[in-house]
């Protein structure tokens, strides 16, 4: 039987570069989780979002459930919702901008950061979803596959010992 | 040599690693000509069977040509044409000598652990987890044959590696699913997964003579492979495969339902499907057994489950009340590869069919890696690789 191959040579490592930047998104998110989670306060500050910790043990929560996705075999949607976390925070982050003096410099300062991450995450999404696409290389007729070399017709009920109706419970006596 | 080496999940490389030398008087050393990567190989490359180390050679479907032999191996010579069946046998022990080869009393070397972990261990596995005695597998240029006195087929020279090669693992899945079914000229068979194990089945259900086989998949270039032998296709992504099933059946089920997807079934839009995503992913649950509860529910009473697929741990929201009260049989397991050899080597050799059907893409051994995400992915048509070192 006629086989192929693709004329572009394949990579001699499967996983890709695009592979280790989402699974470095989803430990990003995990760790940025729990510290939300643990220390929402801390992390409040250091943003420009005091007395906000209610919202951000949330946004941890929604974090871990996004980098715990991201580490699994299907990461893409998972960080399509990591860039639909990152615009809900930068939405929340600019609250922040109202604030005064150390507290505005500071949400300025988290929401370039994040500008910076939402624009990693698009940029890793799209092309997870191409490297994995299903359109990716040839489409092929198979419908002369039949595997029978006299033919699908004649093939049924052809390995059917003449003699017996029964060939399973026979399984046993077959030697090696 | 090079090899194919297991490095973590979605992780294998082409890598250099030490030549395999012959370490009992049973050994023989095969230069690899052909192997190929099975649906198997898929659940280690998600990391999905416990018990993988990194560094570990992958592949279990091998054939090649004898370089060497150990002292006390007397069954083969160098330059013998084999196909290795990816189940090592002793060929004496209590089950090799009923027939059950995938559970040899002796070739697992992790014995402990598969104890442990299975209640019994089972037989020892080329290239998969240390729970079937962690042996280094086929997708190489080289590979040790531990037993290889008893774990070889010889394959006539007349025979191509691409019509021999699948009677390693695929070929004699398939027909063991179909001769579990116990097949009359009545029967409905439906087979769940059109991948290579499923092909390979439908087309022994057919030769088996059943009156009319079902396929059920959602990739159109696989349901078209599964109706060229003369299956009737069923998308599961498009139509109801219950209703689909009961239509074809006159509402009483098929007799028969074969599963051969395993853990790790799709579903569409189900809520079951969900759960067991979930479940899975936050190690919960091992398997997903959509195709099972499917299965139980539709399946004629009195009828026969037959289940290739493989599934690795605990299931969960199994309908077993189903099973029990329409009294379903269920036959499972890996394969006894050489219970079902010569037979089918001379169901070859007569025309009766001819598994290079199946291939799709070759490729050197190096672009393996590649080809491991093609078929994951289900690009570019792909159905089966088959790899030249
Ligand atoms: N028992 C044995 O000794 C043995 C030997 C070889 C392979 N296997 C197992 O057989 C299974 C199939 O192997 P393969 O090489 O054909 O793998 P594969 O991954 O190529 O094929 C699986 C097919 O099932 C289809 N599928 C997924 N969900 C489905 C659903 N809900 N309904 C119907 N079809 C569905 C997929 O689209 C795919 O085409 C695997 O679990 C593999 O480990 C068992
Ligand atoms: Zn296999
Ligand atoms: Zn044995």
């Amino acid at each position: 039987m006629e086989a192929s191959t693709l004329a572009t040579a394949r990579p001699d490592k499967s996983l890709t570069l695009t592979d280790r930047m989402a699974r470095n998104l989803g430990w990003f998110s995990i760790g940025l989780g729990i510290a939300e989670l643990v220390a929402p306060g801390k992390v409040g500050r250091a943003v420009g979002l005091d007395g906000q910790e209610n919202v951000l043990r949330a946004y941890g929560v929604r974090e871990i459930g996004a980098g715990v996705g991201a580490l699994s075999i299907d990461p893409a949607p998972f960080i399509w919702s990591r860039v639909a976390g990152d615009l809900l925070d930068l939405g929340t982050l600019a609250q922040g901008l109202k604030g005064q003096g150390e507290a505005k410099r500071n949400a300025a300062i988290a929401i370039g950061a994040v500008a910076a991450i939402t624009l990693i995450d698009v940029a890793v999404a799209l092309s997870l979803g191409k490297e994995r696409a299903r359109e990716r290389g040839e489409t092929r007729d198979y419908s002369d596959r039949s595997g029978f070399p006299s033919g699908a017709a004649k093939a049924r009920g052809a390995g059917r010992p003449k003699e017996e109706k029964k060939i399973a419970t026979r399984e046993l006596e077959v030697t090696t | 040599m090079k090899a194919l080496v297991w490095h973590g999940k979605q992780d294998i490389r082409y890598d250099t690693v030490p030549d395999p030398e012959i370490e009992d008087g049973r050994d023989a050393i095969i230069k690899v000509t052909s192997c190929a990567i099975c649906g198997s190989d898929l659940h280690l490359f998600h990391n999905l069977m416990p018990g993988m180390k990194p560094g570990d050679i992958v592949g279990h479907e091998t054939m090649g040509e004898v370089v060497e032999v150990g002292k006390d191996n007397k069954a083969l010579k160098k330059g013998d044409r084999i196909v290795v069946p990816f189940t090592i046998i002793c060929g004496e022990c209590h089950q090799c000598r009923k027939g059950n080869f995938s559970v040899c009393e002796r070739t697992n070397r992790n014995k402990d652990l598969g104890d442990k972990v299975f209640g019994h261990a089972t037989a020892g596995l080329f290239g998969y987890t240390h729970l079937t005695g962690g042996y280094s597998g086929g997708q190489a240029e080289y590979l040790r044959v531990p037993f290889a006195d008893a774990t070889h087929i010889k394959v006539p020279d007349s025979m191509t590696d691409e019509q021999a090669l699948f009677l390693s693992d695929i070929f004699p899945t398939g027909w063991q699913a179909a001769v579990y079914c116990d097949i009359e000229p009545t029967d409905t068979v439906a087979v769940w997964g059109c991948g290579p194990v499923g092909q390979m089945t439908i087309r022994s259900a057919i030769l088996l003579g059943a009156k009319q086989v079902i396929a059920i998949d959602r990739l159109p270039e696989r349901l078209a492979m599964a109706a060229a032998a003369g299956a009737i296709p069923i998308n599961f992504e498009e139509e109801s495969v219950i209703e689909r099933l009961n239509e074809l059946t006159n509402g009483k089920g098929p007799e028969k339902c074969i599963d051969a997807v395993g853990m790790e079934a799709h579903a569409t839009s189900s809520v079951d499907a969900l759960y067991d995503r979930a479940k899975q992913m936050t190690m919960m649950e091992t398997d997903r057994p959509h195709v099972l509860r499917e299965m139980m529910y539709v399946c004629r009473p009195g009828g026969t489950l037959s289940i290739p697929g493989v599934y690795g741990g605990v299931l969960d929201k199994v309908p077993f009340g189903m099973v029990m009260n329409k009294g379903l049989t269920i036959r499972t397991g890996q394969t006894h590869v050489n219970r079902w050899a010569d037979d089918l080597v001379r169901r070859i050799e007569e025309g009766q069919i001819d598994p290079s059907f199946v291939i799709t893409h070759t490729t050197g051994l190096d672009e393996g890696p590649g080809m491991y995400r093609t078929f994951e992915h289900k690009q570019d048509d792909c159905i089966k690789v088959v790899l030249k070192p």
